[in-house]
C-alpha cells in the first residue's frame, strides 16, 4: 500500500551545479506553460471589452474591470449552482462511502453464501464504461419521476462498485484478530465496522473521499443529461450554459470560469498533499 | 490487481463448520450489503442489461419500442458516416493523447526525481490542472485558441510581425485539420500532472544500487535511462497506458465544451461519447445510442486485451529471485 508515495525523499543526487540549473530552467518553463491558461483566464476576466480584443494581447489590464464579475453573477444564478454542487457533492460522497464501506465490510470480514459470486459480479461491472449505463439510467430516472431533481443528481452516482472494491481490498488487509477480540468483548458486527475497521482505514477513506468529491464536483455529463432547469444545474453545467448566453464576451466568460474554479484551487493549494494522494491512490486502485 | 489481498478471506469448505459462527451472522452480512446491493442492482446491473436490450430496439421514447435485432449495429457501421468519423476522431485522440501524456509525464517526473530543491512547488503547479474543472478549462482553451485574439494565435501573429514572413495562425477550432489538435493539447495539459505523479511513485521504487552498478561500468546517463529506468518503470507505463487509453476513448467534456456542443467543424472533433450523447439526447435514438455504447465498450475491451497480450514483450516485472 503506497500510502506514503507522496512524501518521497529526493532519490537521485544530481552531480553538477549546472545540471541543477538546467533542470530548474526546464521545470520553470514547464510551470509557465501549466500556469499560463490560469493567468490568461484571470487577466481576461478583469479586462474591458477593448482590451479583451487587443493585439498585441494585454496581460495586465490598465483599467481593472471588476464589474465583469458583478455582471457574470447577476446574469447567471452562480450562487444556486454552487449550492447545488455542494449539496450533490457532499451527498454523493457521504452516501457512496457509507454504502461502499458497509458492503466492503461484508465482503472482507463476514462469511455468507454467495459472497464470492456477488463480489465477482461487482468486479465484472468495473470494466463497463459509464456510457453504457447512462441511457438506461436516464430512462429509470424519468420513470421514477426524478428528472431535474436532486434525487437524479445524487442517487445513481451514490453507488460504486469501484469504491466497494477499493475499500474491500483495504479492509482485507486489517488483521482479523481485531475482530475476534472485539467479538469476545461482545461487540456486534456494526460496532466492529464503526469502531474497529473504519478508524483503522483513515488514510484510504480520506483518499477515497477526496477522489469521489472532486470527481462529483467536476462531473459534467450526468448532470447535463438529467437537469434542464437553471435551478437544478450544478456548476459545470451552469458554466457551459453561460457560454451559450455570451457568445463572444470573453471577459465575462472568463469571470465565470474564475468564479467556478477559484474555490477548488484555493482548497487544493492549502491541502495539496491530500489532493494528490487521494487522486493518485484511488486512481491506482489503492495500490 | 492486488490479488494477494484476496487470499485470507476466501472461504474454504473446511471452514464451513459451525464453530464460532453464531446463527444469524449470515443474515447480518446481507443487511450490510443491502444498501449497496439495491443501488448496484438498480443503477448498474439493470442498466447494463437494459442497455443491451435497448441496443436491439428502435425507440424514440414516445412510441413503443420495436425489436429490430442487430440493425442498429449494422446501421452505425454501414450507413452512418458520422459514427465512422467519430470513431476515427476518437482513435486520433487516443493515439496522440496517450503517447504525449506518457512522454511529458515521465520527462517531468524524471526531472523532479533528481534530488533538486522545490519538488513540492513544481508538483503543486503541474498537478493543478488535474483538480480544476474541465468545463472551465475547456472554456479557457477555447479562448486561448481564438483565431484573432487568443494567446496562442498571438504567438503566430507576433512571429509574422517579427520575421516579416506571412505567418498566420490556423483558425483552430473552425478548421477541420486543427480543431482536434487543440482538443488534444487541452487534454494533455489537463491530465499530465496525474501521469507525472504516478511516474514519480514508480521511480521511487527503482533501486539505487542499479544506478551505482551502472556507473561503475561506465554507463552514460542516456544508457542508464534506456537500460535501467525505462525497464524498471515499465509496469507503471503499462498501467498508465491502459487507463489513459480508456480515458481517451471516453473523451467527452473537452471536445463538447470547446466546440460548444457541436463536435464541429463538420464533425471533425466529435468523439464516440459525443456521438452517443447526440444520438440519445438530441435525436432520441435510444437504441442506436445504446448500440454505439456497446461498440465503444467492445472496442475498449479488445484494446485492453491486446495491450495485455503485448505487455509480455516489454513490461519488466521483478521476479523477486536472483
Amino acid at each position: 500500500m503506497a500510502t506514503d508515495l507522496l512524501n518521497m525523499p529526493p532519490r537521485r543526487r544530481i552531480q553538477s551545479r549546472w545540471g541543477a540549473v538546467l533542470l530548474h530552467i526546464f521545470l520553470l518553463l514547464g510551470s509557465v506553460v501549466m500556469l499560463l491558461p490560469f493567468i490568461w483566464m484571470l487577466s481576461t476576466s478583469l479586462k474591458t471589452p477593448a482590451e479583451t480584443f487587443a493585439y498585441p494581447p494585454v496581460w495586465i489590464p490598465t483599467q481593472i474591470a471588476w464589474n465583469n464579475y458583478s455582471r457574470a453573477v447577476s446574469s447567471m444564478p452562480f450562487g444556486r449552482f454552487y449550492l447545488n454542487s455542494l449539496i450533490v457533492t457532499i451527498s454523493v460522497t457521504v452516501l457512496q462511502i457509507l454504502t461502499s464501506s458497509l458492503a466492503a465490510f461484508a465482503f472482507a470480514r463476514l462469511r455468507f453464501p454467495g459472497r464470492n459470486l456477488l463480489f465477482l459480479l461487482y468486479l465484472a461491472t468495473l470494466m463497463i464504461p459509464f456510457q453504457v449505463t447512462m441511457i438506461p439510467n436516464f430512462i429509470i430516472v424519468r420513470l421514477l419521476g426524478w428528472f431535474d431533481t436532486y434525487q437524479a443528481l445524487i442517487l445513481p452516482p451514490a453507488f460504486s462498485a469501484f469504491s466497494t472494491f477499493l475499500l474491500r481490498q483495504y479492509f482485507t488487509g486489517i488483521p482479523f484478530d481485531l475482530d475476534e477480540a472485539a467479538r469476545i468483548d461482545g461487540a456486534t458486527s456494526l460496532r466492529i465496522w464503526w469502531s474497529v475497521i473504519l478508524p483503522l482505514s483513515g488514510p484510504v477513506l480520506a483518499a477515497l473521499a477526496i477522489f469521489v468529491s472532486l470527481n462529483t464536483w467536476n462531473e459534467f455529463l450526468w448532470p447535463l443529461i438529467v437537469t434542464n432547469s437553471a435551478a437544478m444545474r450544478t456548476l459545470p453545467v451552469g458554466l457551459s450554459t453561460f457560454q451559450g448566453q455570451y457568445k463572444v464576451e470573453w471577459n465575462l466568460l472568463m469571470a465565470g470560469s474564475v468564479i467556478a474554479m477559484l474555490p477548488v484551487l484555493l482548497v487544493y493549494i492549502v491541502a495539496q498533499r491530500w489532493f494528490i494522494r487521494g487522486i493518485a491512490l484511488s486512481g491506482m486502485g489503492g495500490r | 490487481m492486488a490479488t494477494q489481498a484476496e487470499q485470507p478471506s476466501l472461504p474454504t469448505v473446511a471452514k464451513r463448520s459451525r464453530g464460532g459462527w453464531r446463527p444469524g451472522r449470515q443474515n447480518e452480512a446481507y443487511l450490510f450489503l443491502l444498501p449497496s446491493l439495491l443501488g448496484f442492482l438498480l443503477f448498474i446491473v439493470i442498466p447494463v442489461l437494459g442497455s443491451l436490450a435497448l441496443s436491439l430496439m428502435r425507440w424514440n421514447l414516445l412510441t413503443p419500442p420495436q425489436f429490430i435485432g442487430l440493425n442498429n449495429y449494422i446501421e452505425i457501421f454501414t450507413r452512418d458516416p458520422l459514427f465512422i468519423q467519430a470513431f476515427g476522431n476518437t482513435l486520433f485522440y487516443a493515439v496522440t493523447i496517450v503517447p504525449l501524456q506518457l512522454v511529458a509525464g515521465l520527462t517531468v517526473a524524471l526531472a523532479l526525481n533528481q534530488g533538486i530543491r522545490g519538488v513540492k512547488f513544481y508538483r503543486l503547479i503541474y498537478f493543478m490542472p488535474v483538480v480544476s474543472s474541465v468545463v472551465a478549462a475547456a472554456l479557457i482553451f477555447q479562448w486561448m485558441f481564438n483565431r484573432d485574439f487568443g494567446i496562442v494565435s498571438a504567438v503566430f501573429w507576433w512571429l509574422g510581425d517579427v520575421t516579416g514572413l506571412p505567418i498566420a495562425p490556423p483558425d483552430w477550432l473552425n478548421s477541420s485539420a486543427w480543431a482536434k489538435p487543440a482538443v488534444v493539447l487541452l487534454t494533455v495539459w489537463k491530465n499530465m500532472g496525474f501521469t507525472m505523479v504516478i511516474y514519480l511513485a514508480g521511480l521511487q521504487s527503482v533501486p539505487e544500487e542499479l544506478y551505482d552498478a551502472a556507473k561503475v561500468d561506465g554507463a552514460s546517463p542516456w544508457q542508464q535511462l534506456l537500460n535501467i529506468t525505462l525497464p524498471m518503470v515499465s509496469p507503471t507505463t503499462f498501467f498508465l497506458l491502459i487507463i489513459q487509453m480508456i480515458g481517451a476513448f471516453q473523451l467527452f467534456s473537452e471536445p463538447f465544451v470547446m466546440t460548444r456542443g457541436t463536435g464541429g467543424p463538420a464533425g471533425a472533433t466529435m468523439s464516440i461519447v459525443m456521438y452517443i450523447y447526440q444520438a440519445a439526447f438530441k435525436y432520441s435514438q435510444m437504441g442506436k445510442a445504446s448500440a454505439s455504447a456497446w461498440v465503444l465498450f467492445a472496442f475498449i475491451f479488445a484494446c485492453t486485451l491486446v495491450q495485455n497480450w503485448l505487455q509480455r514483450r516489454w513490461v519488466h516485472y521483478e521476479t523477486g529471485e536472483g
